[in-house]
């Protein structure tokens, strides 16, 4: 059976500074509150292709500061709901990066790979390696900290809280 | 080598001899802070299985981003609130009217040096002014500390920012902030924790320092952070809510930038439509149009920006046709501008006085823009749709600048009043 910590998929890549309003419009998060409903949302202003086009365990691929503007979890929760693999990117937003780590969606750090993969590439990524397979060859990034590592067992900060609690 | 205020305050938060940046640490905040967002936080805390929060006495509760409430929606939300306060037994929280969270926490001696304030709001840095590490963080991280009192920080890097001279007359730590913001960008100091150093910061009163700290979030940093002084200490007597320890960097501490600012050379800003960092000198904005100018908030909503503007608009009267709207930053700030005489000068002007709180900043209330229309405001932010709606325009400036526009209609530099 192939580990949960590799992710095998399709590339959609973007640019730079793409904000959470363009991720999950502004206009829908007080409207759209099921998780389940949000994919159809996503990145409804940046490609309207993505929504109906992305298969469980694609990547988005972006350049700098993915995810700034508002601190909406809502602009991770429909990528992560509509099956999205892992983001790589060369730099996230704070809280952007934080969101997706306590909603076990893997946020990847790692510029050359950013500048040698192509739209519509299939990569891999190996999450305990910290390895990411491209045509290009291979760019290492550095491996998700053990204590988020825990995060992403449990499926997200919730759960994980919960279990703890328990 | 020395390390920074981040990684000092982190490694002793974690029980660390020393942390590297990336390095990820479980630490207790001091503080958790939430204002009208806590209703939504509340149910995520349930969801979790949460029944009694992990510590009363780390809660800071303040109800001000829609308060008054202006709808039944919002009113209901407050009473969710009101409740779980009660009935967890919350001590810290403070109720419609008191004022701007970011503001009251500091007045009420709940932001302290060499604690740790994490809070569900993006402006959290602003309590670095007293020497804090602060820094915003999402809803279901703040349940979570509600839930088990800890959260996994990752450790930043940290850049210096050293500004010497003296700002000229007219010009503000506002200005500074714009300035700095323009130069590095939104993104200039991403994911980053600001250190703010040098003579002209030192010079600053404290409600001058806020504005930096309050505006750094514009910057992407993670906290920002201005070394405690006497001026400090000496706000804190009798106020401070606990004995604290300040953390300063170590002189040898490692940066990943340092960047000099020399505030003589520095002249009035404004931020422009529709971004922090699209920042233009005052002298080049000069006749634009306005409707509105507002005055408070959480960046510049204190005692002393109510007097500058209460200094510049004195005697005069807001232009036929345009809007004044001033709101306290929080009762203490209003019951001082009413014995000052700020609040009459004001009131003799022509302007409208609103009970302390948000306002119309990000669009709840209170004096927000007709669709068209263009504002003049001394708050953090101007993205598109920020005020409620996408068809109008803000600019962001000190509040000189912002009273002398309202007395004539039109983006005026306070010197050229006559």
């Amino acid at each position: 059976m192939e580990s949960k910590n590799i992710i095998n998929g399709r590339v959609w890549k973007y640019g730079d500074n793409v904000n959470t309003d363009v991720i999950f419009p502004g206009k829908y998060t007080y409207t759209v509150s099921d998780p389940a409903d949000m994919p159809r949302y996503a990145l409804e202003d940046l490609d309207p292709h993505f929504a109906d086009g992305v298969q469980p365990n694609d990547i988005i691929v972006a350049g700098t500061n993915w995810g700034c503007g508002s601190s909406r979890e809502q602009a991770v929760i429909c990528l992560k709901h509509g099956g999205l693999g892992a983001i790589v990117a060369k730099s996230f937003a704070r809280i952007y990066y934080r969101n997706c780590l306590n909603a076990a969606l893997p946020a990847l750090i790692c510029p050359d790979a950013v500048d040698a993969i192509g739209n519509g590439e299939t990569i891999e990524i190996d999450l305990e390696a910290g390895e990411i397979h491209c045509d290009a060859g291979t760019f290492t990034f550095q491996p998700l900290p053990a204590a988020i590592m825990k995060i992403f067992e449990a499926g997200g900060l919730i759960p994980y809280t919960r279990k703890r609690l328990a | 080598m020395g390390f920074t205020f981040a990684e000092k305050i982190l490694a002793k938060k974690a029980g660390l001899k020393r942390v590297i940046p990336g390095e990820i640490v479980q630490i207790t905040p001091d503080v958790a802070l939430s204002h009208d967002n806590t209703a939504p936080i509340i149910g995520i805390f349930r969801k979790m299985g949460g029944v009694k929060v992990f510590d009363t006495e780390m809660h800071a509760i303040f109800l001000d981003h829609a308060a008054p409430a202006p709808t039944t929606k919002h009113a209901e939300n407050h009473r969710v609130i009101r409740d779980f306060v009660r009935k967890q037994g919350i001590p810290y929280f403070f109720d419609v009217g008191r004022g701007i969270c970011h503001q009251v926490l500091v007045e009420e001696g709940l932001a302290l040096p060499g604690e740790v304030v994490l809070g569900s709001d993006s402006h959290t840095p602003h309590a670095g002014v007293m020497g804090a590490f602060g820094a915003g963080i999402g809803r279901s991280e703040m349940a979570s500390i509600w839930a088990l009192g800890d959260l996994w920080l990752r450790v930043p890097q940290s850049v210096k920012i050293v500004v010497q001279g003296a700002l000229p007359t007219w010009v503000t730590a506002k200005d500074l902030a714009l300035h700095i913001i323009g130069d590095l960008g939104a993104d200039g100091a991403l994911y980053m924790s600001v250190e703010w150093h040098g003579e002209a910061i030192e010079a600053l009163d404290l409600s001058q320092r806020a504005v930096l700290t309050n505006m750094t979030a514009e910057m992407g940093a993670k906290n920002s952070y201005i070394p405690p002084d006497q001026k400090v200490f000496a706000y804190l007597d009798k106020r401070a809510r606990r004995v604290f320890k300040p953390v300063y960097p170590d002189p040898n501490a490692d940066y990943t930038q340092v960047v000099e600012y020399d505030a003589s050379i520095i002249e009035p800003m404004i931020a422009c439509p529709h971004t922090v960092d699209n920042v233009r000198p005052l002298s080049e904005i000069t006749g634009t149009h306005i409707d509105q100018a507002f005055i408070g908030t959480c960046t510049n909503g204190r005692l002393e920006d109510l007097a500058a503007a209460a200094h510049v608009i004195s005697g005069k009267q807001v232009a036929d046709g345009t809007r004044m709207i001033v709101i306290p930053a929080s009762s203490q700030v209003y019951k001082e501008a009413l014995r000052k005489g700020y609040i009459e000068t004001f009131l003799n002007s022509g302007a409208v006085i609103e009970s302390p709180g948000c306002g119309p900043c990000m669009g709840n209330h209170m004096g927000v823009p007709a669709i068209g229309e263009v504002t003049i405001s001394s708050a953090n932010r101007n993205f598109r749709g920020r005020m409620g709606t996408k068809e109008s325009e803000i600019y962001l400036a000190n509040p000189l600048v912002v009273a002398a526009s309202a007395v004539t209609g039109v983006i005026t530099h306070p010197k050229d009043l006559a």
